[in-house]
């Protein structure tokens, strides 16, 4: 019995390897990522959800940049502005017994409660004084993906750099500079949030993700650092330096398309903290302030409301746990993708097929 | 290794010491003090800011500020700390020293319950690796992680407290709702024991209706009313927890261990009734402490006589048993006092708070009550500790299936394997033990984290801890208020980076040959 056990368990391993040898014959490295990737379901599905969000977020609001007194701003295609107040509107729309300002968006057809498919004046409802709050929460939307963009870009740009730096000369520049890292990592993120933004939110949305950014880069730093110090010890690096490489030619030529994974997978995970840190800070009333809004700051500002218009909290909260659990899901799928270790899960069918195929041959 | 210590304890100095300078700087440069009196109409308002001014120093620039506060600091080691006074003019020390048993209290609960549930989960998951059981906890960690905790405790307010105290005026659960919660008990439990389609339905089918009749108990007896667990459910929780411990320690094909195991959970369930004894109204803390001495002597007895050989295994048994089965005894005195609770002047009839640490509306009687005011406090922690939970069981999940992964990929686990041992004691002993090694890092370094961690969590609960401190302290510009707070955080994760670099070496003799 015990024999028998062993006997298909070696087939089967024969045949694994076999399935992944034949998936990878005659590919490059980054072939081979890719397709691991693009076959990571989660992921490529986390990515479609999460492109859709931007692109409507962000055609739906238009671009507003500068200053209140110079604005530059891109329309969008979306009727309602942040400041339109549309009183009656909001009385339109009546449901749960009086309540005023409910969606108007319906999606369950006509056979089901008796009206049809519609969008209507204004989809997610109106907040308290009738701002329709489909344009709020584009708005805020758009606020929140862009301080994520610009924080992520900030703290990959500047982890990489102190990372690569302290890894690979080692010594006392490596000492000095994670002695700075520490001396950043051990005040909390929430707390250096809250002070840059007590400074900076009221300025808008670009200064207070530039400055954030400047204060994320840490972990980033010291995963790209590891990934340098063992990277630096193998031969292909000593080949290049016997080459007569120079050191910038070494770090980007040679060390950083190799740490790559490294940085890309800790990337996405400083994607998803910032935009919930950004959420938090808006919350505690430290970050985006009024008149301008985000999704923290929506939450924040009709939490006491959800009794009686629970949409007014439903849609922007909703919203930051989409965008979250998609770039996680990337992250995820990201991981595994440039994991060199990481065998899928190979499932039964292909198993036989590739049992039938090697009985075939022989 | 000396000369290893003090070097990392001055490393640790010169880290805080640019923390807190940096810090400093941060904060003074971003606020203005004086903003308050801008719109302000007192007449004598040039002598206020004056005065502001004189106070806090106002004139001189914050770096060299910085080292006039410093030096309060370091005069605590001949004796004269001095953190400074906040803007009310109280000590910055004192208002700690509130703060501070208030945060504890807050995050321990939930500290505990999050590494107990994520690391046995996020082992499950690892054992049943690209299982369904696998998949499904593998995405609610992923939720959960996307989760802003202030949402999170926005909806628990809305749906376990206001709706809960609204159920409580008629407590029937309507039968789609036993329907569901059973269907979803079942999918958990069936997912997690996996096998082939056939004993997924049954396992699934069992433990739905298991969860449905329950239910429906519940929902009939009108249980939330006047809720205990009785000696039945002591009894069933007691068999429980000893299935789990002699699973873990000895197996459960192992005869003694049944014996140790099952006859504690047994002695203990007798016991329940003399037990209450020592559990009158009079009862303090020391009488919680007095019961755990009864049971865990008896499991350590029963663990003793039960085989002369490896005696320790069966005493281990015994110990952990009566320790995990005495948890449901307590729980079930402090719910007898739920009923009595609820129709107090305290909460009236809505024992579930969403606001405050409690203690504020008890009478004096009830106060004095150790019984009473321990369900009052635990009424008040349910809901953050719940939210703090579900935010940072996700990490533990992850991370401890991960090391679990790795653990298992290892050479010494095949050569376990190939010893002809159990996979019981491969994946227990082999396994878990080593996969838990990196685990204390993560968990000496979230303690220290803990401290300061909470500042959402303290605002949407109205909690006055250290978050509260620290938000006080921004939005009023107190300076040397949040400096306190800062540098008592700073300081101790620095602490415990040290601590667990130390305690590894200790835990994994690997480590400290590479030192």
């Amino acid at each position: 019995m015990a024999s028998e056990k062993k006997e298909t368990e070696t087939v089967f391993d024969k045949n694994e390897n076999e399935i992944v040898n034949h998936e990878t014959e005659g590919l490059s490295q980054r072939q081979i990522i890719f397709r691991r990737f693009v076959r990571h379901k989660a992921a490529m599905g986390s990515l479609f959800v999460l492109v859709s969000i931007i692109l409507l977020v962000f055609s739906a609001s238009g671009l507003h940049l500068g200053t209140r007194e110079e604005p530059i701003s891109v329309e969008g295609w979306w009727k309602y502005s942040i400041t339109d107040i549309d009183p009656e509107g909001a009385i339109a729309s009546v449901c749960n017994g009086g309540v005023t300002g409910c969606p108007t968006l319906d999606l369950l057809p006509e056979f089901i409660d008796g009206t049809g498919v519609q969008i209507g004046e204004h989809p997610l409802g109106t907040d308290l004084i009738g701002v329709d709050y489909f344009a709020l929460v584009m708005r805020g939307a758009q606020q929140s993906v862009m301080v994520m963009v610009i924080v992520g870009l900030l703290g990959v740009g500047i982890g990489t750099t102190i990372g690569a730096i302290a890894g690979y000369y080692g010594g006392i520049v490596d000492a000095i500079l994670m002695r700075i890292t520490d001396m950043f990592l051990v005040t909390p993120v929430i707390v250096i949030g809250a002070v840059i933004g007590f400074r900076f939110g009221n300025l808008g949305v670009l200064p207070l993700a530039i400055m954030l950014g400047f204060f994320a880069w840490m972990g980033l730093a010291r995963f790209v650092r590891t990934e340098f110090l063992t990277l630096r010890e193998r031969e292909f690096v000593d080949a290049a330096r016997v080459a007569g490489a120079s050191d910038r030619r070494i770090i980007f030529k040679h060390i950083l398309p190799n740490a790559t994974g490294v940085i890309i997978v800790a990337g996405t995970l400083l994607l998803s903290g910032a935009i919930l840190i950004e959420s938090a800070l808006s919350f505690l009333g430290f970050g985006v302030t009024a008149p301008d809004v985000s999704l923290g700051s929506l939450i924040s500002e009709y939490q006491d409301t959800f009794s009686i218009s629970p949409w007014l909290f439903w849609w922007p909260g909703s919203l930051i746990v989409a965008i979250a659990l998609c770039v996680n899901f990337i992250g995820d799928g990201l991981r595994d993708a440039f994991d060199p270790k990481q065998r899928r899960n190979i499932s039964m069918q292909e198993r036989k097929r590739a049992k039938e195929l090697s009985a075939k041959r022989s | 290794m000396f000369a290893y210590i003090l070097r990392r304890l001055g490393m640790m100095l010169v880290v805080v010491f640019g923390a807190s300078f940096l810090a400093y700087n941060l904060q003074a440069y971003s606020s203005n003090p004086l903003s308050v009196f801008t719109e302000s109409t007192a007449e004598n308002k040039e002598f206020l800011i004056a005065q502001t001014i004189r106070d806090l120093q106002l004139d001189v620039p914050p770096p060299i500020r910085y080292f006039s506060w410093l030096r309060g600091i370091v005069a605590g080691l001949w004796g004269q700390f001095d953190m400074g006074v906040s803007r009310n003019g109280i000590p910055v020390i004192e208002l700690l020293g509130q703060a501070i048993p208030i945060t504890i209290r807050l995050v321990i609960a939930a500290t505990f319950l999050a590494i107990i549930l994520g690391v046995a989960v996020g082992m499950l998951t690892a054992i049943r690796q690209y299982s369904r059981f696998d998949y499904v906890m593998t995405f609610i960690s992923f939720l959960l992680f996307s989760l802003p905790i202030f949402w999170v405790a926005v909806l628990l307010k809305e749906f376990m407290a206001i709706q809960f105290n609204d159920f409580l005026v008629n407590p029937e659960i309507p039968p789609l709702s036993i329907a569901i919660a059973a269907l979803v008990f079942g999918l958990v439990v069936a997912g997690f024991t996996g096998g082939t389609r056939l004993r997924f339905f049954s396992v699934l089918a069992g433990a739905a209706a298991f969860a449905a009749a329950v239910l429906t108990f519940l929902s009939a007896t009108r249980w939330f009313l006047d809720p205990s667990l009785g000696i039945f459910g002591v009894g069933f929780l007691a068999f429980c927890s000893a299935a789990v411990v002699i699973q873990l320690i000895s197996g459960l094909d192992s005869k003694k261990g049944l014996f140790a195991g099952f006859g504690t959970a047994i002695a203990v369930t007798v016991a329940y009734f003399p037990l209450q004894a020592l559990m009158t109204a009079e009862a303090t803390f020391l009488n919680v402490l007095a019961v755990f001495a009864v049971t865990i002597t008896m499991g350590m007895a029963i663990g003793f006589v039960v085989s002369p050989i490896d005696r320790r295994v069966y005493i281990r048994i015994g110990l952990f048993t009566a320790l995990l089965a005495t948890f449901p005894i307590i729980v079930d005195r402090f719910m007898r006092e739920f009923a009595a609770y609820t129709i107090s002047d305290a909460v009236r009839g809505r024992p579930m708070p969403t606001l405050g640490q409690g203690k504020d509306l008890l009478s004096p009687e009830q106060i004095s009550n150790f019984w009473i005011s321990g369900l009052d406090a635990a009424m008040h922690l349910i809901l953050p500790t719940i939210a703090l939970t579900l935010v940072s069981f996700a990490g533990y999940v992850r991370f401890s299936r991960g090391s679990l992964l790795e653990v298992l990929n290892m050479d010494y686990i095949r050569t376990a394997r190939a010893k002809g041992l159990s996979e019981r004691t491969v994946i227990v002993r082999h396994g878990m033990r080593n996969a838990m090694l990196p685990l204390t890092t993560i968990l000496v370094n979230d303690f220290a984290g803990l401290l300061g961690g909470a500042i959402i969590t303290e605002g949407v609960f109205a909690w006055k801890g250290m978050g509260q401190l620290f938000n006080d302290a921004l939005t009023t510009y107190d300076l040397n208020l949040f400096m306190g707070v800062f540098i008592l955080t700073a300081f101790l994760t620095v602490l415990a980076n040290f601590v667990a670099d130390l305690l590894y070496g200790v835990v994994d003799p690997r480590i400290r040959i590479r030192k």
